[in-house]
C-alpha cells in the first residue's frame, strides 16, 4: 500500500498488525450455533486496508453475530478469522486492543461527561498518559462534538449519543473500526451527518470499517458489500458490480414516433422496445448513452427517464425478498420505551 | 478495493506494547474506582440518604432501645450499641452499592468494561474499592454521632474505626459484586439483597450481646461473615471507654468458637478470609464472554 504521508513514530515498539498482515479482517467459514440456532452458517470475506465494508441483510440475519465473533465477544463454533493479522480465539487481547466498537445498543455512562466517558476508555485502552488530551480533542472534532465535551451524556441527543461513541471507538487509534447499525433510528439528517464522519474517519485516520446496515442508501458508501441473510452471504461485491450482476440501466424515451426510434435504435444495434408510451431501452451505463441515443433516433423527445438497478433490486435479486425499511424505526420506538421505563 | 488512506494515523507505540501490563491495571483500578465516586456524588439522593440514614439508625435503635433495655452502672444500650449501627450502616451501603453493576449492564456501560482489553480482577476490584470507598465515608459520617451519646473518640481510635470499617466494606462489596454479577435485573437485586441483607445484619452482633444467645441462634451468628467485623470494631471502641465491670459483663464482647474466645487478630483474621472468598467469587462471575 502506498503511504506518501507517511508520519510514523519510529521505531514503533510493535508492528501495529502481526506481521506480514496485509488483510484487515480475514473471515473464514465463520459458524456460530445457539442451541439448535445456527445464526452465522459459514461465513467468508476479507476485509483490505482502509476498506469501507459492509455487511447488509434484515434483522436476524446474523450481522451482529458475525460481528461479535471478530470481537472476540462469541466464541465461534466453527471456522477461524483474523483481525489485523491475530487469531480472535487465541489472541483476543491483542485483537482487543487493535480494535474499536460501537454496538447496536447504546454503551455510554449518562452519568459521566463526554469527556469523562473519553477518558474511562482511553485509560482501559491505555492510551498513554500525555496523548490522552490531544486525542480527545481530536476525536471530538472528528464527530463535531467538541463544544459538548463538558455535557452530561444525559443530555444528548440519540445521534450525538451515538457520534460520541464512534469518537469513542476511535480514541486508541485502532486498525479496524466495527460499527454495528450505526445509523438505526436516527433521523435522515443525523444519518446523513453520520456518514460524513465515517468517510472522515476512513480519509484522516486510515482506519478500516467494517459496518452493518440494514439501509440500503447506507450500503451504498461501502467499498463493497456483502449481502447476508439466514447466517450466508449470497453476494458479496462493490456496489456497482452488484447493480450490474443483477441488470442493465433501462432508458426511457418518450419521443414524437416510438416505432421509428425503436427500428432506428435497433438497426443501431440496441435492444430496445417500444413500450406503452415510451421507448424502452437496455444498455450498460445509460446515463452517458442518452445523448447517442437521442442522435440515432433522430426524432424529437419529449421526456427521457434513466433507471439504474438500486441495492433493493439487487437484495429483491439475490434474497427474493425485499428489506423492510420499518424495521429500524421499529427498534427505535422499543429502546425508547425500554429507556422511559427505567426512569 | 482498498483505498490508500490521504495519511497514515501515527501510531502509538505504547498502546501496542504488551508490557507495562501492571501499571496499566493499576491505572484501570483506579479509573473504575473514581467512577463510582464520579458517580455517588452525582446523585443527590444518595448524598442526602448518607446523611439521613445515620441519624434514623441513632434515634430508632439508639435513643428508642435503650428506654426498653435501659442502663449498667450508668453505661446505656445506646453506647453498646453505637459501634453495632456504625457497623450497620457500612454493611448496608457497601451492599448496595454493588446495585451499580446491575444498573450498567441494563444501559449497556457493563459491555463497555468487559470487552476492553484489561483483566476481569482490575474492574472488580475497582468497582469494589470504589463501593468500600463509599460504604467507609458512609460509616465515618456515623461515627462523627459519637458524641451525641457520649461514646468517647481518641484519635487512634477513629484511625482504628476508619481501618475496621475499609476491610468490612471491602468484604461485603465483594459479596454484593458476587451476588449482582449473577442477577439481571434492578427488581431482583434489590429482593435479593433485602433477604440476605437483614439477617446478616441481625445475626451479627451488631445489635445484642453473642453471649448466652439459645444454641440455634449461636450457630447462624457464627456462620454469618458480618459478626467477625462488627465484633473487633466494637471492641476497640469499647478499649477506650470507661466501662464499669458490671456493664462489661452484660454488653459482653468477643467470640467464642468452639468454646474459645477468639482474638481480636483472630476475628480479623477470619473476615480476611470471608473477604478474599467473595472477591474470588465476585471476579470469576463477572462478565463472562457469550
Ligand atoms: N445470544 C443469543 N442466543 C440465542 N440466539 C441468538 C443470540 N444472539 C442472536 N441469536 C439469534 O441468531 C440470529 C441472528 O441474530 P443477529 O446476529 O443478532 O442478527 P442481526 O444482527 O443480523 O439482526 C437470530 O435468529 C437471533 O435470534
Ligand atoms: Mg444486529
Amino acid at each position: 500500500m502506498a503511504t506518501p504521508t507517511t508520519t510514523l513514530a519510529a521505531p514503533l515498539a510493535a508492528p501495529a498488525t502481526a506481521s506480514g498482515a496485509t488483510l484487515a479482517v480475514e473471515a473464514s467459514n465463520l459458524v456460530k450455533r445457539y442451541g439448535d440456532v445456527e445464526a452465522v452458517k459459514g461465513v467468508s470475506f476479507d476485509v483490505g486496508r482502509g476498506e469501507i465494508f459492509a455487511l447488509l441483510g434484515p434483522n436476524g440475519a446474523g450481522k451482529s453475530t458475525t460481528i461479535k465473533m471478530l470481537c472476540t465477544l462469541a466464541l465461534p463454533s466453527g471456522g477461524t478469522a483474523r483481525v489485523s493479522g491475530f487469531d480472535v480465539r487465541r489472541q483476543p487481547k491483542a485483537v482487543r486492543r487493535r480494535i474499536g466498537l460501537v454496538f447496536q445498543e447504546q454503551t455510554l455512562d449518562e452519568q459521566l461527561t463526554a469527556e469523562e466517558n473519553l477518558r474511562f476508555h482511553a485509560v482501559l485502552y491505555r492510551v498513554p498518559r500525555d496523548e490522552v488530551d490531544a486525542r480527545i480533542d481530536r476525536v471530538l472534532r472528528l464527530v463535531a462534538l467538541e463544544g459538548r465535551r463538558k455535557d452530561l451524556v444525559s443530555t444528548f441527543s440519540g445521534g450525538m449519543a451515538r457520534r460520541l461513541e464512534i469518537a469513542r471507538g476511535m480514541l486508541h487509534t485502532p486498525a479496524v473500526l466495527f460499527l454495528d447499525e450505526p445509523t438505526v433510528g436516527l433521523d435522515p439528517q443525523t444519518r446523513a451527518l453520520m456518514w460524513d464522519d465515517v468517510t472522515r474517519l476512513r480519509k484522516e485516520e486510515g482506519v478500516t470499517i467494517l459496518l452493518t446496515t440494514h439501509y440500503m442508501d447506507e450500503a451504498e458508501y461501502a467499498d463493497r458489500i456483502a449481502i447476508i441473510d439466514h447466517g450466508q452471504i449470497v453476494a458479496l461485491d462493490s456496489p456497482d458490480a452488484l447493480k450490474r450482476k443483477v441488470g442493465q440501466d433501462t432508458v426511457e424515451l418518450t419521443t414524437a414516433d416510438n416505432a421509428l426510434a425503436v427500428s432506428r435504435l435497433a438497426a443501431a444495434g440496441y435492444r430496445c422496445q417500444e413500450g406503452e408510451e415510451a421507448v424502452v431501452v437496455f444498455t450498460t451505463d445509460g446515463e452517458s448513452q442518452v445523448a447517442r441515443l437521442i442522435e440515432i433516433a433522430r426524432v424529437p423527445v419529449s421526456n427521457v427517464h434513466v433507471h439504474r438497478p438500486t441495492l433493493d433490486d439487487v437484495f429483491l435479486h439475490f434474497t427474493g425478498r425485499q428489506i423492510r425499511e420499518d424495521q429500524g424505526e421499529r427498534m427505535l420506538s422499543m429502546a425508547v420505551r425500554a429507556r422511559a421505563g427505567r426512569r | 478495493m482498498a483505498t490508500t488512506p490521504l495519511s497514515v494515523r501515527p501510531s502509538t507505540p505504547s498502546l501496542l506494547d504488551e508490557r507495562g501490563d501492571l501499571v496499566a491495571e493499576l491505572r484501570t483500578i483506579g479509573m473504575v474506582w473514581e467512577r463510582e465516586l464520579i458517580r455517588f456524588v452525582r446523585t443527590r439522593t444518595r448524598i442526602l440518604s448518607s446523611f439521613v440514614q445515620p441519624i434514623l439508625f441513632l434515634f430508632v435503635l439508639g435513643y428508642g432501645m435503650t428506654t426498653l433495655v435501659g442502663s449498667t452502672e450508668g453505661f446505656t444500650f445506646k453506647k453498646f450499641v453505637f459501634p453495632g449501627i456504625v457497623a450497620m450502616s457500612v454493611v448496608m451501603t457497601a451492599i448496595f452499592s454493588a446495585i451499580s453493576i446491575v444498573w450498567d449492564r441494563e444501559f449497556g456501560f457493563l459491555r463497555e468494561m468487559v470487552v476492553a482489553p484489561v483483566s476481569r480482577s482490575s474492574l472488580v476490584i475497582g468497582k469494589t474499592l470504589g463501593g468500600a470507598s463509599i460504604a467507609t465515608v458512609q460509616g465515618t459520617i456515623m461515627l462523627a454521632l459519637a458524641p451525641l451519646i457520649g461514646v468517647h473518640l481518641t484519635a487512634t481510635l477513629v484511625g482504628q474505626v476508619i481501618g475496621l470499617e475499609l476491610l468490612m466494606a471491602v468484604g461485603l462489596t465483594s459479596f454484593g459484586v458476587f451476588v449482582a454479577s449473577r442477577i439481571q435485573r434492578i427488581e431482583a437485586f434489590q429482593v435479593v439483597m433485602q433477604l440476605l441483607l437483614f439477617p446478616m445484619l441481625f445475626l451479627s452482633g451488631a445489635l445484642f450481646p453473642l453471649k448466652g444467645l439459645p444454641t440455634w441462634l449461636a450457630v447462624l451468628t457464627r456462620l454469618n461473615p458480618v459478626t467477625y467485623a462488627v465484633d473487633p470494631l466494637r471492641r476497640v471502641v469499647f478499649a477506650v471507654q470507661a466501662v464499669p465491670p458490671a456493664a462489661a459483663a452484660r454488653f459482653s464482647t468477643g467470640i467464642s468458637l468452639f468454646g474459645t474466645m477468639l482474638s481480636l487478630s483472630a476475628e480479623i483474621g477470619i473476615f480476611c478470609v470471608f473477604t478474599a472468598v467473595f472477591l474470588a467469587l465476585a471476579i470469576v462471575g463477572f462478565g463472562k464472554p457469550e
